[in-house]
This record gives structure tokens, C-alpha cells and sequence, in this order.
């Protein structure tokens, strides 16, 4: 019996940061032996990979780049996951995303800046929204497993861009499958271009205002969820469904209500993409970015702050990646993938096998020691 | 072999042959709960043993144990004299033991004959298992007269029909001792008459029959000897000949130390809750309540007593407004309450109703939340804890803190995780926030289950204080100490309709353990000998 | 385009031949998914059986060694996805997707570095892959009309693992429905209570179930890569995994509808090759994406249940852990 209300479990610093650092710790293990099969030194590997994400200011623009993308996802399936769903919808809500922002910078993209890049925004999150909403309704009214039906999505998203793309948007006379330019207005204004203007050489990168657009969706995040009843009836439902119908709480609203948002925050990708790096609508601008917010949302364990932290090392490892295949040419920039992989099975799947070990070592502790009244 | 010639009565006593089954000292613990004590059972080979016992007794696991589903923490376990270890269901069923569980362990998708062959095929291919077990099947039909067409999908079958596939498994596996764990829970009135003469006559054929349950009827009308069980221990081992129904249930419910709380008169006035004729089917489509109507007026508690499993937890649930009912009507306050189920619960919650449901853990908390904010659950949108778009957080923290002092939760920590409070401060928590808000009915539900015996005083006084407010009360719990010493009329509820009411003044224990185990009042309120 | 039976026979060829491993891969799920664990790992498993298949076809030359290769790695997966989901009870969505990742990512790595040839192995030798098999008197018997077409073009001429995946439905179908493993299997997936209860291990079931699910998927990704092709490319079974677990859905988790399904997939991919650019009267010019995504958008019909009911083996999905 436990004592009169003394906390015999774990502190929250083991399982918000130890925990993840573990089985991080773990994935790079396996990474660090499969390099070695290669031929490779590990750990020349990994300071050529700090090198390449932060040792000089292009790299550093590149890494928070890809972070923001990462960013959006990871949030993406965090949100779902607060309600127990599993968004793998990712790609395709983030493929939307982009051709929302898109249409709208086509359009518009003649009118002043400020309107066109909020209006695109908006649009990249309303048709990423639509995509996630779709299998949402579908798993809250008629019960279909959102696993099955966010992959059947992502595949129609691949083919629907395809076909708009080739059919309708493609600049006549072009090989590739893109848009034209946008105008001026639609582009989202570079980092190193708003860091020149007061003075700091930042190098040139992809790095664009929509990195200050996912920080300030992390902060919303977290008061979403945490501070709001939306988001309290979408975290009943999603750890006791049965507690939730008790206290009132339609299931099915909260399903396609976290769904929204998820398929909306991973539309944001697009944002990041088509308006702040490619400034043209073209194919394969997710390249997998939503399966990493899956990796993300877990070594986050569905926090901002962890997703934060996650994302920015995600970041690293693929611009760093980047660098890593360029200088070690025997390890592809597919290693990064790998890694992805290890720390979704570490973190994910794996996970009854440590935590539970590791957290009892922490309260085998605590009951020791004396009751507190 | 059969002992006696006419089958009832077969003696006990020593220099026969054999028991069929003996159990000495079994010792089971679950954590820190004590579910078997001490237990010793001999049953005669050749005869129905009945082992009755409110939910909670120790009786199911103790068969359990017997059939190796779970192994004994200490104690012997003897069939036809020869100590032997049951390591597991194999082992039982070649040890001649077989069982009939409460949930059928059957496949809704196979056939009869598939169901019973499986785990006992004889070989690697399906077709002549099938076909060798299809002629024993017939066998073991006609010599039990237990028709099955072997063909059918189980799924199909009638419940009843379903538990003859399930004796007819443990036959099949050469069962000679047969256990079944109240096996007419599910069943209509006629099917459970067919079960009664399956079971005679398997007994004429020399099986050895172990009935557990916990209604008199079966164990009077069936039984050759029965053994009482109480809190995980054996409280007595009668014939049945030789006891009364009136024996029993006093043995049943027993002589617990009762918690008397300080209660004056009741002075009830009109009624807040008035239930017509309502029936509610349980989510499997099960009609769990049939037909019950009854009111509580302001001013007083009405305790609903029985054995879990009778229909209580559904009536509690139509009520909340979480279980859509079949049919009749709800009023609160006057107010018909209706609407779908998926805002009944608010709907319920904002014509002024408190529930405290029985399971606090899986219904009333949300375990890895915060404890402000389980403590707010069924009132988060109130308008003093939300803004426009955010929550107010600063207000929920002082709201149930303020609570938690008042209500006497330990430690009064408001940002704690629900799950880190003990069951007693957690059962706190769910009435404070239930109580708070002043509710002109409150439901209540196994108030004190899981809780230590302070908290138990602290809620039962905060019950009567209600009262006394002038609140109805609806008390539904299955220790009937409790229902005895809150209530101020007790309603009695068996199989789903309500089979007796009486003033707590003119109310003792076998009269309402009798009702508990199915006997009908005889007459309105009589007067206990 | 020829005469009509030309173009019927030449149509179901292709279409045999591109199903042959979204038939092996379904089956290979259905395996897994009557024991009770959903597996969204098909695609990884297939896609590393196809890197283990092309690599050792390439260097010892030899299909069958290819073929063993394939089939290893794939178990060897699948048992990796049995350890988490069956012994640790963990998420079995979330470990098939980190397997499907992994290997997507291991496949490129390692092709790179032992071949050095981008993210794909260089091509094996004629007599490395899964030759042609031609029927008694095929040649003889092709200019036959009808008849001697559909012999000698539809049925003679594939390799094995066609053979094999066409056969699928009665292997399958005798191992689930007329041996005791298969019973024990589909109790398993329905009522794991009922088969513990009987005395049988329910997590000894489910891990025989994945290695037969692995031994099927290594097959199918041998046959991409060694039958198919003749080289690993990155990422080269393109959904196909998943495709096979849509059509699983669609064939209700039973042989026989499932290879429909896996047909039906299959002849609308072999269609899109054909009915590129032409007119049908009445509805113009099909856009080759519509027909590309209609195997998706069927089976999100069919979830949705416009497409009649898919009811899931009952514990599908359901970690089993004994109750107190």
C-alpha cells in the first residue's frame, strides 16, 4: 500500500529526458557499429557530422531549415498522438500544405507581401488541415483504422500532385514538373537576408522566416493542449475514452478536431518548402519529412520543448548528413534514415523494454526513503 | 462410480472412496490482496458441490488455481486421493478436471467440432481430428444427451447452446470432475432449467459436478453439499440437506464489522429522481435491467444492494446519462432527461446530478493526469475556469486545491499525478469534485471499494451530510454493511429487476441476503423474524 | 493493338506477373494478421529481402543462394518485429513503420558501400535470376487460336515464384484451413484466451506466424529483385507492402478474395500502361493518376465501409497480456 499519498514514482526528468536520452543513446550504438562495419571510424563520423551541422554559419542556416520542417511534422504527430491516433499522413497532409501555399502565391502573388505570405499560410494550413481531417472523420464515424487510411492518403497526395503538376501547373517548355517563379511578394523572407540587413553575415542558406513561424507553433502547441479545454477533452479521449464519455466528452469531436490540427501543422511544411526555399510549386518536396515528425514526436514524447530538441537533432543529422556523405563517400546520406529508423524502434516500439527498468531504478530509491506526510 | 444410489445426499465422511477433488491450505495472493486464505475443500466424487460466496469471496480464483490457470501460493491440491501439482491447463485437463468458464473460451468464428478439437487435435492434419472427434462427439451427445449440431458457428449459437459446446469440450478432454463458474449469468430461465437436468444427469453417469455462484436457488435446488465463502475464506462446508436458505445467506454475507455512522432521522421531501420502467441493455446488446422504477426524494439516501453483476452498474450508467437505456423514463427535478448518449453525460451533469462512479480509476480520473485536472472532469468548460480560448489554469489549481483541503485528500497537492495518490485519497478527489458543485441528486457507486478506513468515515459522513442538506442520495454498493449502515431505504436488485424495498429500520441481513441470492420479498416491507 | 484475345492474354500475363509479389506480400500479412499482429512491416521486409536476394545473386551467381538470402533477412525482420510486438508487447504499428524506415535506409547505405554503385547493385548474370519456365509443348501449341495463346502465353513462361504465388491460394488455404497449426492460428488471432486456456502458448503461435509471414515476404522481394529486375534499386517496391496490406483488407483477411483483390490491383496497374492517351468514348482521356490511384481510393472505400464491412480478426492489434 503506498504511504499517505507519497509520490512513489519516478521524477519527471527520468522520463522526459533521461529516457530519450537512453534510447538515443541506444540508436546511435547500433549506427556507430554498422559505421564500423562499413570501414568507417564512428567517431571521426560524428565530429565530421557536428562539423557539417554547426561549424560555419551556412551549415547552421541549413540545419535550422531542415529542423523547421521537422518541427511542423513532429508537432504534426504529436498532436494526433495526444489523442492516441497514429498520424502517418505526414507526407501527404505536408505535400497539401504545399499546394495550398502555392495556389495562394500564384494567385496573389502580385499583391503586397505581408497579405500574400499570410494568406498562404493560412491556405497551407487549411489544405493540410482538409487532408488530415478526411481520414479523422473516418476513424471518429465509420471506424476506419487511421493507420491504413493516412498511408492510402499519402499515396493519393503523391499521385494528385503528380497530375496537377504535369497537367495543369507545369511552365510550358520545361522538363521538370514546376511551377513558375512566384512573384517577389510570395517569397518568404531568408534568414540571411534579414540577419544582412542588420549586419551579420549568416551565408547563404535555405533558412527562412518560417523557422520563427514553427517556434511560435511550438509555444501554441503547448497552450493548445495544456491550457485549453479543446485540448484537454482531445488528451482525456486520448488516454481514457471511457473517462472522457463520463465527463461529457464526444470522442469523435476530438478525434477529427486533433486531426485537423495535425494534418494543418504538417501542412505548414509547405510554408517552409515552396514559399521559403523553392519559391515554385514543383514534386517530392516532402522527401520524407513526415515519417521523421514520427521519430521526432517520439524522442519528444509529444512535447514541444522535447520536439524542439528532437527536430533540431534531426536537423543536424541531415545536414550534417549531407556533409558526412561528402566527405566520407562510403556512408550515403541514407545512414540518416537508418538512424531515423533506430530511434523510432528505440523509442517506439522497444520501449516497454527500458523504461520500465530504467524508472524503477529511480522509485526502488525513492520508497526508501522516508514518507513525506 | 457413483456413491449412492440415488445420487443426493452421497456422504462426506471418511472410509468411502476417496474425494474427487481435496484442496488443504490454499494460499493465494494477488499483490497485496489476500484472495485465498487458508482454504480447505473436500468433494465427494459422484456428487454437485456448490461453493457460493459474494463477489470478492475467493471463489473463482480458487478454481483457477485447480484448473492451473494460476498456481497456489501455498496448499495441496489432492484428486481421488493422489497429491498432484497442476502446473497448468494441461496438466488439469489430464488430471481429469475441466472447466466451464464464466466468459466462454470459445471461438465465435469455428464450428462446434473445430472448438472442441482445438489444443487436443490428433495430429498435424485438421481432417482426421475432425473426423474422429466428430464420432466422439456423437458419443459423448447421446450418452449426456447434450445436442449440438457440430457443424454450427459457434458464434451463431444461443448462449445456452454455447455452454453445452463448453461442457462438451471438458468432456471431450475425459473430464470426470467438471467446475462451472456461474454458469447462468447469461442464460434465460429456460435455459437454465435445461442446464439443471444436464447437470443431474452427468452426475448420474458418475461425473462430479463443482458449481460456483452465488444464488441460493441453484445451490438449494441442485447441491449435494456446498461450501460458504467469505472474504477468501471458507466459512463453512454443509450438506445440503442439512442447511436452510436462511443459513446460507447469513453465512454469505456475514457478520463484518459494521461502520456505524452518525445518523439522525431523515425527513425526505419531494422527489428528485424518479425512474418508469426502464430497461437498459449492456454494451453486448445483454439486457441488464429490466424493467426497474423507484424514486429518491430529498432528503435521503436509498441504497441499492446486491451482488455485483446484477444489473446495478448498468442502471447507474443509464442514469449518468453514459448508457443509452431501451426503454422508460428519467426525471430529474421534474425534467425528463433525455438526449443521445454522447451528450448525456453533460446533459445529466448540468440538470444538477453528481456521479461518483465505481470505477474511479477507468471512468471517474484520468490516471496520468494531473490531480486539478482529473479534478475537473465533466466540468471543464465551466465558465470559472475559462477564458475566451484559455484556460485558467491559476483558477483550476486553487479550485481543486480547495477541494482537496476540504475534502480531506492526502497530501492536498493539486499538481500531483492522479495515479500517485493512494485509492482512498483518489475516491476524494472524484467526490469533491462531485459534491462541490452542491448537485440536487448525487449517484453513487462503491464509494468506499479500495479505500482504508479513515476515508471510508470521512466519505460516509459527507454522504449524510448531503442528506441532510436536503439532497437525494442514490447509494449503490455491493458491501452490505455499507448499504445498511448510509441507508435510509434499501432497494434490493437481482438479475436486473429490483426484488424487494425495505426501511433500513425493519431491514437485518438474512432477509436481505436472501433477497441479494434471489428470493423474493414475500411480502412489502415484512417484518425480519 | 491487335485482336481482342491478343490483347486479353498479353493484359492478364502482365497482370500475373506484376502480382506475383503483392500476392506473396498479402499472404504474408495474412499470416501474421490471423495471429493477432498487425504488420505494417511488408514493405521493409520485402525491400531488404530484395538487397540480400541482388547482392549474393550477384556475387555467388546463383539464384536459389539469392532466393535463401532473401528469405533469411526478411525472417530475420520479422522476428525483430516479433521481439517488440509479442515478448515486449510494444506498439505494433509503431515498430513495423521503424523497420519499413531502417531498411529503407540500410539498403542505399550498404549498396553504396559494398558496390559503389549509387544506391543500387550492379546487375546479376542471366543464369543468377529466375528463368522462364516453359510448359510441354508450349511452342508447338502457340499458334493454336485461343486455346494455344492462353497456354503458351499465359500459362507457360514464367519463372517459379509466379508459379508459386499463383499457387498461394491453395497452399495457403490447405496451411490455414486444414492443418492444426492453421486452426491453432486463426484461434490465436479470434480468442487468445480461449487458445491459453486449452493449454497452447499464444506467443509461440505469433512468432510462428512471422516467421512464415518473413519466409513469404523474402520470397516476394527476391522476385523483385532477381526475377523481376535484375538489380536492387533504392526504394524499389514503391508501396507495394502497403498495397499488399490494402488488399489484404480488401479480401477480408481469406485466400481466395485477397488474391482477387491482389489481381485487381494488379490488372489496373497493368491497364495504366495501356490506356495512356486513349480516347474511351463517353469519358475522354483518362488521366493515368486516376487509374494509378485507384487501388488507394478503393480501399479507403472499403474502410469506410461504402465497400461492405472489413471485420478484422477479432484480438488483431491487441498485445495479449494475462489478466490478473
Amino acid at each position: 500500500m503506498k504511504g499517505l499519498g507519497a509520490p512513489v514514482e519516478a521524477p519527471k526528468w527520468v522520463t522526459h529526458a533521461l529516457v530519450p536520452a537512453i534510447n538515443l543513446a541506444l540508436a546511435l550504438l547500433v549506427s556507430g557499429l554498422l559505421i564500423l562495419a562499413l570501414g568507417e571510424d564512428p567517431f571521426a563520423a560524428i565530429s565530421i557530422l557536428a562539423h557539417g551541422a554547426f561549424g560555419y554559419p551556412e551549415a547552421i542556416g541549413y540545419t535550422l531549415y531542415y529542423t523547421t520542417n521537422f518541427i511542423f511534422t513532429g508537432l504534426a504527430v504529436a498532436m494526433a498522438f495526444h489523442c492516441y491516433l497514429f498520424n502517418i499522413g505526414g507526407e501527404g497532409q505536408a505535400y497539401l500544405g504545399g499546394l495550398g501555399a502555392g495556389l495562394v502565391a500564384l494567385a496573389f502573388g502580385h499583391w503586397p507581401a505581408p497579405i500574400v505570405l499570410i494568406l498562404a499560410i493560412l491556405a497551407a494550413a487549411l489544405f493540410g488541415g482538409i487532408w488530415g481531417f478526411i481520414p479523422g472523420w473516418l476513424q471518429a464515424k465509420r471506424g476506419s483504422h487511421i493507420v491504413i487510411t493516412t498511408i492510402m492518403f499519402n499515396f493519393i497526395a503523391a499521385i494528385l500532385m503528380t497530375y496537377l503538376m504535369v497537367e495543369i501547373f507545369i511552365e510550358p517548355g520545361q522538363q521538370a514538373a514546376e511551377s513558375r517563379d512566384f512573384e517577389s511578394g510570395a517569397f518568404m523572407p531568408r534568414a540571411h537576408d534579414i540577419l544582412a540587413a542588420v549586419g551579420i553575415d549568416a551565408g547563404h542558406s535555405n533558412l527562412n522566416l518560417s523557422f520563427i513561424l514553427a517556434l511560435m507553433c511550438c509555444v501554441g502547441f503547448w497552450f493548445f493542449v495544456w491550457r485549453t479545454r479543446w485540448g484537454y477533452e482531445i488528451r482525456t479521449v486520448g488516454q481514457n475514452e471511457t473517462a472522457g464519455v463520463y465527463g461529457g466528452i464526444l470522442p469523435s469531436r476530438a478525434i477529427i478536431v486533433a486531426m485537423c490540427i495535425s494534418g494543418g501543422l504538417a501542412g505548414l511544411v509547405g510554408v517552409n518548402e515552396i514559399l521559403g526555399a523553392h519559391h515554385r510549386l514543383l514534386l517530392e518536396f516532402t522527401s520524407g519529412y513526415g515519417f521523421v515528425g514520427i521519430a521526432v514526436a517520439l524522442m519528444g514524447r509529444n512535447h514541444p520543448i522535447g520536439i524542439f530538441f528532437a527536430a533540431l537533432l534531426f536537423g543536424a543529422l541531415y545536414q550534417g548528413g549531407n556533409d558526412l556523405a561528402f566527405d566520407m563517400p562510403s556512408i550515403k546520406r541514407e545512414m540518416v534514415v537508418v538512424i531515423q529508423g533506430l530511434v523510432i524502434l528505440f523509442s517506439g516500439a522497444l520501449e516497454n523494454m527500458f523504461r520500465p527498468r530504467i524508472e524503477a531504478l529511480f522509485t526502488r530509491r525513492a520508497r526508501f526513503a522516508p514518507a513525506a506526510e | 462410480m457413483t456413491a449412492s444410489e440415488d445420487g443426493r445426499g452421497a456422504s462426506l465422511s471418511s472410509g468411502a472412496a476417496p474425494p474427487a477433488l481435496e484442496v488443504i491450505g490454499i494460499e493465494k495472493w494477488f499483490g497485496s490482496v489476500h484472495a485465498n486464505s487458508n482454504v480447505s475443500v473436500r468433494v465427494a466424487p459422484g456428487t454437485i458441490h456448490g461453493i457460493i460466496g459474494e463477489n470478492g469471496a475467493g471463489k473463482s480464483t480458487l478454481m483457477s488455481i485447480v484448473y492451473g490457470y494460476y498456481q497456489a501460493d501455498g496448499g495441496e491440491i489432492l484428486v481421488n486421493g493422489q497429491s498432484t501439482n497442476i502446473k497448468g491447463p494441461q496438466h488439469a485437463i489430464a488430471s481429469g478436471i475441466g472447466m466451464v468458464h464464466q466468459h466462454f473460451m470459445l471461438v465465435d468464428t469455428f464450428t462446434v467440432l473445430e472448438n472442441i478439437v482445438l489444443g487436443v487435435e490428433s495430429g498435424r492434419m485438421l481432417a482426421p481430428s475432425l473426423a474422429a472427434a466428430r464420432g466422439e462427439l456423437e458419443r459423448l451427445e447421446r450418452e449426456y444427451n447434450l445436442e449440438v449440431d457440430p457443424d454450427a458457428i459457434v458464434g451463431e449459437l444461443p448462449v445456452g447452446v454455447q455452454q453445452r459446446v463448453e461442457i462438451l469440450k471438458a468432456l471431450y478432454r475425459g473430464a470426470d470432475i467438471l467446475i462451472l463458474d456461474e454458469p447462468t449469468g447469461v442464460l434465460t430461465p429456460q435455459e437454465v432449467d435445461h442446464l439443471f437436468r444436464i447437470l443431474a444427469a452427468l452426475r448420474e453417469q458418475g461425473k462430479t459436478i463443482i458449481l460456483i455462484t452465488h444464488k441460493l436457488r441453484e445451490i438449494m435446488a441442485l447441491t449435494d453439499d456446498v461450501t460458504v465463502m467469505r472474504g477468501g475464506e471458507v466459512v463453512a462446508q454443509v450438506k445440503t440437506a442439512e442447511t436452510t436458505r436462511e443459513k446460507l445467506a447469513a453465512l454469505m454475507v456475514g457478520r463484518t464489522v459494521l461502520l456505524r455512522v452518525e445518523k439522525g432521522e431523515a425527513h425526505p421531501g419531494a422527489a428528485l429522481l424518479e425512474v418508469k420502467d426502464l430497461s437498459v441493455n449492456d454494451r453486448s446488446g445483454l439486457p441488464r435491467v429490466r424493467n426497474v422504477s423507484f424514486s429518491v426524494r430529498s432528503g435521503e439516501i436509498v441504497g441499492i444492494a446486491g451482488v455485483a453483476g446484477n444489473g446495478q452498474s448498468e442502471l447507474l450508467e443509464a442514469l449518468a446519462g453514459i448508457l443509452q437505456p431501451q426503454s422508460g423514463r428519467i426525471h430529474i427535478k421534474g425534467e425528463e432527461i433525455s438526449g443521445t448518449t454522447a451528450r448525456g453525460a453533460r446533459n445529466v451533469r448540468a440538470a444538477g446530478v453528481g456521479h461518483v462512479p465505481e470505477d474511479r480509476q477507468h471512468m471517474g480520473l484520468v490516471t496520468s493526469f494531473e490531480a486539478c485536472e482529473s479534478g475537473i472532469l465533466g466540468y471543464h468548460r465551466d465558465a470559472k475556469y475559462n477564458g475566451k480560448i484559455l484556460m485558467d489554469y491559476a483558477a483550476v489549481v486553487a479550485d481543486v486545491g480547495r477541494q482537496m483541503t476540504e475534502y480531506d485528500v492526502r497530501p492536498p497537492l493539486p499538481r500531483l499525478r492522479t495515479g500517485a495518490f493512494s485509492g482512498g485519497n483518489q475516491q476524494k478527489i472524484v467526490l469533491g469534485r462531485e459534491m462541490d458543485r452542491d448537485p440536487d441528486v448525487l449517484l453513487v457507486g462503491q464509494p468506499t471499494r479500495g479505500v482504508d478506513i479513515g476515508a471510508i468515515e470521512f466519505i460516509h459522513r459527507r454522504l449524510v451530510a448531503m442528506r441532510d442538506s436536503g439532497k437525494a442520495v442514490l447509494l449503490v454498493s455491493v458491501e452490505l454493511d455499507e448499504i445498511m449502515s448510509l441507508s435510509d431505504r434499501i432497494l434490493v436488485m437481482f438479475n436486473g429487476e429490483i426484488v424487494g424495498e425495505v426501511m433500513v429500520g425493519d431491514a437485518n441481513e438474512q432477509m436481505l441476503g436472501l433477497m441479494m441470492a434471489g428470493e423474493r420479498q414475500a411480502a412489502p416491507q415484512a417484518a425480519a423474524p | 493493338m491487335g485482336d481482342p484475345v491478343t490483347f486479353f492474354v498479353l493484359m492478364i500475363d502482365a497482370m500475373l506477373r506484376v502480382s506475383t509479389p503483392l500476392i506473396l506480400a498479402s499472404f504474408a500479412g495474412m499470416f501474421a494478421e490471423r495471429s493477432g499482429v498487425v504488420d505494417i512491416g511488408l514493405e521493409g521486409k520485402m525491400l531488404g529481402a530484395a538487397f540480400a536476394a541482388a547482392s549474393v545473386a550477384l556475387v555467388t551467381d546463383s539464384a536459389w543462394l539469392g532466393l535463401l538470402a532473401g528469405i533469411a533477412v526478411s525472417v530475420g525482420l520479422a522476428m525483430i518485429h516479433a521481439f517488440a510486438c509479442v515478448t515486449h508487447n510494444g506498439n505494433q504499428v509503431v515498430s513495423g513503420m521503424a523497420l519499413n524506415i531502417m531498411v529503407a535506409g540500410l539498403g542505399p547505405v550498404l549498396a553504396y558501400s559494398w558496390f559503389n554503385q549509387g544506391s543500387q547493385t550492379p546487375m546479376i548474370s542471366e543464369e543468377a535470376r529466375f528463368r522462364p519456365i516453359h510448359l510441354p509443348y508450349a511452342d508447338r501449341l502457340a499458334d493454336v487460336p485461343v486455346v494455344g495463346q492462353i497456354y503458351s502465353e499465359l500459362m507457360s513462361g514464367h519463372n517459379l515464384i509466379v508459379y508459386i504465388a499463383m499457387g498461394m491460394v491453395p497452399l495457403a488455404g490447405w496451411f490455414i484451413y486444414r492443418t492444426r497449426f492453421g486452426l491453432r492460428l486463426r484461434a490465436v488471432g479470434e480468442n487468445p484466451e480461449a487458445v491459453d486456456t486449452a493449454g497452447i502458448s499464444v506467443s509461440g503461435m505469433r512468432y510462428r506466424a512471422m516467421i512464415v509471414c518473413g519466409i513469404l515476404c523474402g520470397i516476394a522481394g527476391t522476385y523483385l529483385a532477381i526475377a523481376m529486375n535484375t538489380f536492387f534499386v533504392r526504394d524499389m517496391t514503391a508501396g507495394m507492402g502497403y498495397l499488399a496490406l490494402a488488399a489484404l483488407i480488401f479480401g477480408k483477411w481469406k485466400p481466395l478474395p485477397t488474391l482477387l483483390a491482389c489481381f485487381l490491383f494488379a490488372f489496373v496497374q497493368a491497364l495504366e500502361a495501356r490506356l495512356q492517351g486513349v480516347d474511351i468514348p463517353g469519358i475522354g482521356i483518362v488521366p493515368v493518376q486516376a487509374i494509378q490511384a485507384l487501388p488507394y481510393v478503393l480501399t479507403v472505400l472499403l474502410l469506410a465501409g461504402f465497400v461492405g464491412k472489413a471485420i478484422p480478426p477479432k484480438a488483431s492489434g491487441i498485445p495479449y497480456a494475462k489478466e490478473k
